[in-house]
């Protein structure tokens, strides 16, 4: 065990032993950009970009290696041993781990590219690029651990990036405010998951955390089932925090506070989706459990998607509008996770193309608000013709997002809904369609809002930079293409990649296609007929009445956990902290400083008069024996001789006498 | 022959004659004259003793010393003729700047 043990591969392993290195090399350029990063010409991103570029080259590397049809690998190192518990580093490279090693590698490198222009000038532009690089970091190792504690480091990590990303620009109280919301409400999550953790490692008998040794003990039947439901369970809270799943999705909004490549990155296409990727990574804790948990994980999805694209419909903020829909879309892939196997390969292909459209969102709309100076729609429109390039890939990622054939998104949502309608999830099935629909509809007000009818902002807007719009371009190709890799009428590849136990036959259904295209078509032209001139206030505002002003208020959800969560529990805390802070902080730091100035005393003491008395002395001596020896020294050169015979006359008495 | 005693005790007028000029005179010509005359006593004991034990090694010493005297009266000399060049005087108890 403690060395390294390969499963059997088809095609040979090539690349596969080395995959960790793809997770190290950003770790390292974090470390360069810490600490040479300002001396180096440009600041320091070129450490980022170098080392995620070559990720991203390897990246690939390793999924041709699945795309030959090459079988997985797990290899680890011991770390240590704690009683009967083997802790070890490892990687788990399969089909899943390929597919996410691209999507982060290739979204962190269009990022990384983006911030040079959209970053340009900030004052703590190297800082920005170390928190990337760790983050990316931190992101690959999720996705390659083989074990679940070596999974929570990174998985702790992405946390605190993602905290210090949101408060990059911490000057204002609403963006550290919105950092500590962000960690707090997803550590809410984490600690079920911890817990979540103990329990399958307790399944093992505390022998190890390995995630296919969890597996195998679990599809042996060996372990209650009681316990692997709670496991589940708790895993599942972990999936709710991170991915921003009801109800803990509140932090994800105001998240949108950090700068818009980071809201690009972590907190749309790639550490949001570390809960969904978690779900699938430990499927068969989830297969295994009583059945009601998988319906338990589809009503947490479903209740997500509808309630937080209806959410979009009242934003102005642009990011926000991207924020709810980003909610929505995760609960997408957790409702696919819920309706087993075949589910779980579509939510995962939700998640691949879903990563490129939503970061091309996201960049499309920090391209906006860096040339417009605002983040609010109802201060841009017209932008189509001052920004050509954004609005041509924004208007592709909002397709793709709406499902519009052929792009990426209506392949994807295809497959989810096919797998619905086969699997019998009727419930989920209308869902889903009618999420679809909402979806189009948010994206289009979003589009014309933004991109058409007449400026209305103060500035003067352009087009951005090409270190910005060649990552858009970039973006917009992947989400125009990607959704071919899933396309049942190609052969659907992805589903050979990534599957649970035997790869699933793709399928395609006709009618589901038509619903799909019918309900994304729908929602556009309510969209246009709504929005196609700018009304202020909002038109839907007098059609939606008192439900308006409630999706206004997101439900009243932040009042409530203001008013009932947090400040009953703020309160004691804060008066117990600030207590115990007063009188034993305080007193401790006090009664230290009043030894340490007692001793200083002494010492000063002893410094002046021992120490400085015995220099002063010695000078003393010196000085008065000097006066006294100086009176022999004349000049006159017969005293000297003579001086000089006396003493051969007493060393001669001297000698003979002795 | 004359006998040993005699020989040292006339060495010795001759080195207390010396030391008495080295001291007393203030002409630095007589000074160095003084400095010769005790070197030559000493050589009068050196030539003196190396007869009485039958051995020329002291009559050698004295020809080193005739060698070293004639260098150092020339130097002496040269000094004092600088001196004499930039205060123009030759009295020791004049040159007595080198003190603090």
């Amino acid at each position: 065990m403690v060395g390294a043990s390969e499963i059997a591969s088809a095609v040979g392993p090539g690349f596969l032993p080395w995959t960790w290195v793809i997770a190290v090399l950003p770790l390292a350029s974090a470390a360069l950009i810490l600490f040479f990063g300002k001396r180096t010409p440009g600041k320091g991103p070129v450490y980022g970009i170098a080392a995620v570029g070559t990720g991203w080259v390897l990246s690939l590397v390793v999924l041709w290696h699945f795309v030959q049809g090459g079988g997985p690998l797990e290899r680890s190192v011991a770390w240590f041993q704690v009683g009967p518990l083997h802790m070890e580093l490892g990687e788990l490279v399969d089909g899943l781990t390929a597919v996410m090693l691209v999507v982060v590698t290739s979204i962190s490198l269009a990022v990384q590219v983006y911030s040079l222009g959209y970053m340009k000038g900030d004052a703590r532009y190297t800082w920005f690029y170390v928190a990337l690089s760790l983050f990316t970091a931190a992101m690959l190792n999720v996705v390659t651990a083989n074990n679940l504690f070596q999974l929570l480091v990174g998985w702790e990590v992405m946390g605190l990036c993602s905290y210090l990303l949101i408060g990059h620009w911490w000057e204002e109280k609403v963006n550290s405010n919105a950092a500590i919301k962000a960690f707090i409400t997803t550590r809410i999550g984490d600690v079920p998951f911890l817990f979540g953790i103990f329990a399958l490692t307790f399944a093992t008998g505390f022998t190890t955390s390995n995630i296919r040794v969890i597996a195998e003990r679990i599809s042996s039947g060996e372990v209650s089932t009681m316990l692997v439901a709670a496991a589940a369970l708790l895993l599942f809270g972990g999936t709710m925090g991170k991915s921003a799943q009801f109800p803990l999705h509140v932090w994800l909004p105001d998240a949108m506070q950090g700068p818009t490549p980071v809201s690009a990155l972590i907190h749309a296409a790639t550490m949001v989706t570390a809960g969904v990727y978690l779900v699938g990574r430990l499927f068969d804790v989830f297969v295994h459990a009583n059945a009601h948990v998988l319906q338990y994980v589809g009503v947490i999805g479903g209740i997500t998607m509808l309630g937080a694209a209806l959410l979009a419909f009242v934003q102005d903020d642009i990011k926000r509008v991207l924020a709810y829909s980003t909610i929505s879309q995760l609960a997408y892939m957790v409702a696919g996770m819920s309706m087993g196997p075949a589910g779980r390969t579509a939510g995962f292909f939700h998640l691949f193309t879903h990563a490129f459209f939503k970061a091309l969102l996201f960049l499309g709309a920090g391209s906006v608000i860096h040339s417009a100076h605002s983040n609010n729609m109802s201060e841009m429109g017209g932008l189509r013709k001052n920004m050509p390039v954004t609005f041509w890939t924004f208007a592709i990622g909002a397709a793709a997002l709406a499902g519009v054939f052929p792009l990426a998104g209506f392949w994807s949502k295809d497959e989810l809904l096919t797998v619905a309608q086969e699997n019998g999830h009727p419930v989920l099935f209308v869902v889903l369609l009618g999420t679809a629909l909402l979806t189009a509809f948010y994206m289009t007000r979003a589009v014309w809002m933004t991109f058409f009818g007449e400026y209305r902002g103060q500035g003067h807007p352009h087009e951005s930079p090409v270190s910005m719009t060649g990552p858009l371009v970039a973006l917009a190709a992947a989400s125009a293409g990607v959704g071919f890799l899933g396309a049942p009428q190609l052969g659907a590849v992805f589903g050979k990649w990534v599957f649970y136990q035997e790869a699933e036959k793709a399928v395609f259904v006709p009618w589901v296609a038509l619903a799909s295209t019918a309900a994304a078509l729908f929602g556009i032209l309510a969209g246009y007929s709504l929005y196609k001139r700018y009304r202020e206030p909002d038109p839907l505002r007098a059609y939606a009445g008192a439900v308006y002003g409630v999706l206004e208020n997101k439900y009243y959800m932040d009042d409530f956990y203001m008013r009932w969560i947090i400040r009953p529990i703020q309160y004691p805390v804060a008066v117990a902290v600030n207590w115990s802070n007063q009188r034993i902080l305080d007193g401790a730091v006090n009664g230290v400083a009043v030894v340490t100035r007692a001793s200083a005393w002494v010492v000063n003491l002893f410094d002046q008069r021992v120490v400085d008395g015995a220099v002063n002395e010695a000078a003393e001596i010196t000085g008065e024996t000097g006066g006294v020896l100086r009176a022999l020294q004349t000049g006159n050169v017969q005293w000297y001789a003579a001086l000089l015979f006396i003493g051969v006359v007493v060393a001669a008495v001297l000698i003979t006498r002795a | 022959m004359i006998r040993l005693p005699l020989v040292l005790f006339f060495s010795a007028v001759l080195f207390s004659t010396g030391v008495y000029g080295v001291l007393a005179r203030r002409n630095g010509v007589l000074v160095l004259m003084s400095i010769e005359l005790m070197l030559n006593a000493v050589n009068v004991n050196l030539v003196a003793f190396s007869q009485y034990v039958r051995d020329i090694g002291g009559q050698v010493f004295a020809l080193f010393v005739i060698a070293v005297a004639a260098a150092e009266v020339g130097i002496g000399l040269a000094i004092v003729i600088l001196i004499f060049r930039n205060r123009e005087s030759i009295n020791v108890d004049e040159v007595s700047l080198l003190k603090w």
